[in-house]
């Protein structure tokens, strides 16, 4: 059962990298395109925690550095979502279950997201990233990311909910 | 839930959420930790990004594995693409019609009255057809992925790859001018890296006075996507609109000689440096990039037509007895 669950998730993940790259690429905005892996892994850091979040994070961040045409060092996505769904899921303990917060917490998780992104390739020089560009391209990613947010989260969430193991089911 | 146990199943969702709740207060550092050094680890071992790197293996096999599913995706997003052009209809068409008969006159008056412009462009044709045909042999491709502008790298997925003969360094065209160059090939898709990214450097000459320079991305790919030039020769200054070709290497390796890039739009020089810095603007549209060629040996075999030296791919008949 944690292995079909495992299975299903890595299936969401890699086809939520597919659409980002192949369908979402019509429709970019100067070339930015929704994050929709991201919104999966705020959507179970809203459901089920910052630990299930944080392992989806890595699993998401390392498809999008390595399903071409990714071209930049593997890791760096994984590592800028393993802190999205780690942070994403420290906020829902504070915070209840409204559509506010939840869009709120897109918003601060694409912002963070795309930003350690950004900072390690200005770290590692791949590309060097002039800070102008990422100033650029942070905010329309986050409106981007937002936009999308009312479509995907809801599914999304309700996948999570549902794929709950048995025992946590109860509360 | 049904309704008769309810109460009871409200009253153990209060003990485990506070339970689970206490449990959460402390959500694992420890995997944090392992799975940022994880990260680390992937970063520190794919930096020097050789062929010898362990990610090397598992970007092809999901290029293979995946190169399919993103055919089909962008199959589905294309036709969805061009809804919106449908309700520009009539009234810009029309527009559009008007502004290009007026223009259409207008060129029509200036070929016929000026001999001269008529021989020149004669002449620039059969350059541009002899610079089109001067060898290349294209694989015809279609980009089925657009790497986000929030990974900061201009690189796009075609639907051929090793299968069809394209490799490494092969350089990527189509009907505008330069496009990039390959990357990585899998057997059923290949990464190619835009002119327009910040790592993409390409050895330029202008074609006016055949003077070499380096081009390089400044990684935007909006209408307003540039890229810089600087020239070998600091005494030299890069006419407004001349155009600029690659200037090629050693077997055609990544990029073959004589396609074109862009044309010059400014040229800032800054006293200090004492060099000319000019500013391209490419002739391919990046944000619309769809049917590309790759340039591959005229023999190349392969599971899709090679397109010989200039010919159309429907007289390949014609194209056999001719040579």
């Amino acid at each position: 059962m944690p292995l079909a669950r495992a299975l299903t998730f890595t299936l969401v993940l890699l086809f939520a990298v597919v659409l980002q790259v192949s369908f979402f690429s019509f429709f970019s905005y100067d070339g930015v395109v929704p994050n929709l892996v991201l919104l999966v892994v705020v959507a179970a850091a809203l459901t089920r925690g910052p630990e299930l979040a944080a392992v989806l994070g890595f699993v998401g961040g390392m498809a999008i550095d390595l399903v071409p045409p990714a071209d930049h060092v593997a890791g760096r996505w994984a590592l800028a979502l393993v802190l999205v769904g780690y942070v994403a899921g420290r906020v829902r303990q504070d915070a209840g279950r409204s559509t506010l917060v939840a869009l709120g917490t897109v918003a601060a998780a694409s912002f963070v997201g795309t930003s350690v992104f950004a900072l390690s390739g200005m770290l590692l020089r791949d590309p060097a990233i002039p800070v102008g560009e990422a100033l650029q391209v942070i905010p329309t990613a986050l409106l981007y990311d937002l936009l999308l947010a009312p479509f995907v989260l809801p599914p999304a969430m309700r996948m999570f909910k549902r794929m709950q193991p048995q025992q946590q089911v109860a509360y | 839930m049904p309704s008769t146990s309810s109460s009871a199943w409200s009253s153990a969702s209060d003990r485990s959420s506070n339970r689970s709740s206490n449990k959460r207060r402390r959500p694992s550092k420890s995997l944090l930790a392992v799975l940022t050094l994880a990260c680390l680890t992937a970063i520190t071992v794919d930096y020097q990004r050789d062929e010898s790197s362990p990610f090397e293996p598992a970007r092809g096999a999901l290029g293979d594995v995946l190169g399919p599913v993103q055919e089909r995706a962008a199959v589905v997003a294309r036709p969805l693409h061009e809804i919106p052009g449908f309700f520009e209809a009539n009234q810009s068409l029309r527009s559009d019609i008007a502004k290009l008969q007026a223009e259409n006159a207008n060129l029509r008056g200036q070929l016929a009255t000026t001999s001269e412009v008529r021989y020149r462009a004669a002449e620039l044709d059969g350059l541009l057809q002899a610079s089109r045909t001067s060898g290349f042999a294209l694989v015809p491709a279609r980009v089925v992925a657009v790497g986000p502008a929030q990974s900061f790298s201009f690189t796009v997925t075609i639907d051929a790859g090793t299968s069809s003969g394209i490799q490494p360094d092969m350089t990527v065209i189509n009907n505008e001018g330069l496009v990039g160059r390959v990357t990585e090939a899998s057997r059923s898709s290949a990464t190619v890296l835009l002119v327009i990214d910040q790592e993409s450097v390409v050895g330029a000459r202008l074609g006016s006075n055949a003077e070499v320079g380096f081009l390089q991305g400044r990684g935007d790919i909006g209408g307003d996507g540039r890229l810089d030039l600087d020239l070998v020769d600091d005494s030299e200054t890069p006419g407004k609109n001349d155009v600029v070709v690659t200037w090629g290497s050693n077997n055609g390796s990544p990029y073959v000689a004589g396609v074109p890039i862009g044309s010059v739009e400014a040229v800032f020089s800054s006293p200090r440096e004492q060099a000319k810095h000019a500013v391209i603007k490419p002739f391919v549209d990046f944000s619309s990039l769809d049917l590309v060629g790759v340039v591959v040996n005229a023999d190349t075999e392969g599971d899709r037509p090679v397109i010989q030296a200039g010919e159309i791919p429907a007289d390949e008949t014609d194209d056999e007895e001719g040579r």
